[in-house]
């Protein structure tokens, strides 16, 4: 949807910098002085306000990344559940990548979040927008192979 | 044995469709309470009924729809969707199977305070939530449960979703509000509080998912029945969530003051390996850490009050005797110093300190005096921030020095876990 759409239906423009800023990370791939500069033109605020609300928030990259972002939660029950500690371990190996950077074909980003509301369901990993639950090293292996063939 | 409540439509079929919803009783309560009750009637009903909001303060929510203004003025009502607390995944499970609850509840709280513009604030790392929420929201317009004139009467109501970004902070009601405003998401001094002065300076009501979840079942059966269920000041059922070592991990809805050991052990299967139980936390990573000798406590505010420690969430994790408590008190404060907003900086600076040294403990670096310097910054941190960030970072540290205050000793001693060794 563009932010345009949702500038119709709400009371205050700037209430929709959230929302603006998840559409031009989008479309420019993470918040370049481009992305930033047009949020700020359309919500009528200036680039400065527009970076300094958007730094805030941890889910705005402000880099490039890789396609798919592998995020493992490493909260306490996730940590307490078996398994858990492991796989950041063997993302790590199997990647050859730490946590917060890119593999060098630009497909894989791995990192760390906090709690990831699975503690029930952990091990967890989100991948760009899909969790993955109840996760096993194998299982891992079968998502890298078919992201890699995506 | 207690029949689930607000979970009971979750495990059915399709639960999160409209279709389910209707035919399992759903929006009955919504016709009951815009046909047959005043705005002041419903004050009233939740009042009597005794519900305590179930984000984590506990606060009676008639108290709160009181103190809205009841002048015709533009006022806000806002869905706290923002499930972050560690060791919490009791929303989540009611927005993604069972979200017309939800708004069933939005609609007749909004009706008894007079809002006709509320919003779903919901985490950004909820992508499968937000997806819920949409689809939820636009089949409730699509018939009628949305929009103008709600099923024949004179009241009108919009519902749309905003996505926060990655910020547990925003759960505080008034950062939640600047985020919704478009700012950095830093909570704002209280008093006035949003009752008065809430989003864009309006009136502003919030609620949490389960607390609002909670009304549409007051309204078909009465306050008395539902001051029924649970213990005389903690009233109705509860959530609650059980993490880490337990054979099944879960949601489980109880009444409140249904006991921690029932919880663990009945619901919950116990600890595998027939391991010892070393800590509790009782209902998120902010409240203080339990041992087994609170295994009797009631689940409910006051007793876990009594105990030192706080209802919270409901997230219960069960830690068991390998665990090294230092490794989990670390664990937490870097949850807590990567989530500060940094407005304060007792909490911005107090927390990395917290963190270093014990990482330094951890790491087998720990110098004598660590323990008291650990004391020290609790105390230069508890009750001098601007919001409950603060208060929420120290009490899970002060209860594990107080509790396993051997481990850190040993830790420190011997430069490694006495768990491990």
């Amino acid at each position: 949807m563009s932010p345009g759409k949702f500038l119709q239906q709400d009371p205050a423009k700037r209430a929709m910098l959230l929302t603006a800023l998840y559409v031009a990370q989008e479309q420019y791939g993470y918040l370049t002085p481009e992305a930033i500069q047009r949020v700020a033109e359309r919500l009528g605020m200036s680039a400065l306000d527009v970076r300094e609300a958007a730094s805030f928030y941890s889910m705005y990259r402000t880099k490039p990344m890789g396609r798919y972002v592998l995020q493992v939660c490493e909260g306490l029950s996730c940590h307490l559940a078996e398994g858990a500690d492991t796989l950041v371990d063997y993302l790590k190996q199997k990647l050859h990548i730490k946590p917060g950077e890119t593999t060098r074909d630009g497909l894989f980003t791995l990192q760390t979040v906090q709690c990831l509301a699975s503690c029930g369901t952990s091990p967890a990993m989100r991948v760009n927008d899909t969790l993955y639950e109840n996760l096993t090293l194998d299982r891992v292996d079968m998502i890298l192979q078919e992201l890699r063939g995506g | 044995m207690f029949e689930p409540i607000l979970l009971r439509r979750t495990t059915l079929p399709r639960s999160d469709s409209i279709d389910v919803y209707l035919a399992n009783g759903g929006y009955r309560a919504l016709e009951k309470a815009l046909h047959e009750l005043k705005p002041q009637d419903l004050i009233d009903l939740v009042k009597k009924s005794g519900l305590r909001g179930r984000g984590g303060a506990g606060f009676p929510a008639g108290l709160k729809w009181g103190f809205m203004p009841k002048e015709n003025v533009q006022k806000y009502l806002c869905v706290n969707t923002d499930e972050g607390e560690p060791g919490t995944f009791k929303d989540r499970v009611l927005v993604e199977k069972d979200p017309h609850s939800i708004i069933e509840g939005v609609i007749i709280a909004a009706y008894a305070v007079g809002v006709t513009r509320a919003f779903v604030y919901i985490r950004g790392e909820f992508f499968l939530g937000v997806k819920s929420w949409i689809k939820a929201i636009a089949d409730a317009y699509q018939r009628g449960y949305l929009g103008k004139n709600i099923l024949g009467s004179d009241f009108s109501l919009d519902l749309t979703v905003h996505r926060g970004a990655g910020a547990y902070i925003c759960g505080e009601e008034t950062a939640m509000i600047d985020s919704l405003e478009g700012r950095r998401g830093e909570p704002r001094l209280k008093p006035p509080y949003p009752a008065q002065v809430g989003y864009l300076g309006k009136p502003t009501l919030v609620h949490n998912v389960e607390t609002l979840a909670n009304v549409p079942h007051i309204v078909l059966h009465g306050a008395e029945w539902y001051a029924s269920i649970g213990t005389e000041r903690s009233t109705g059922p509860k959530i609650f969530c059980v993490s880490g070592d337990v054979f099944r991990r879960g949601v489980y809805e109880l009444p409140l003051g249904t006991p921690l050991r029932e919880v663990i052990y009945d619901h919950a299967g116990g600890v595998p390996n027939n391991k010892r139980i070393k800590a509790i936390i009782p209902g998120g990573a902010s409240t203080p850490f339990l041992t087994t000798e609170h295994l009797d406590v009631p689940m409910d505010f006051e007793s876990l009050a009594a105990a030192g420690s706080a209802l919270g969430t409901g997230a219960i994790v069960v830690i068991n005797e390998d665990t090294c408590m230092v490794d989990v008190a670390r664990r937490t404060a870097r949850f807590f110093a990567h989530e500060s907003c940094g407005k304060c900086t007792p909490c911005r600076v107090g927390s990395q300190r917290i963190v270093q040294v014990l990482e330094d403990i951890e790491a087998g670096r720990g110098r004598v005096g660590d323990i008291e310097r650990l004391q020290a910054l609790c105390e230069g941190i508890a009750g001098r921030t601007f919001c409950p960030f603060g208060d929420a970072m120290v009490a899970p540290i002060r209860s594990s020095l107080a509790r396993f205050a051997d481990e850190y000793q040993y830790h420190i001693q011997h430069g490694r876990c006495m768990v491990a060794a």
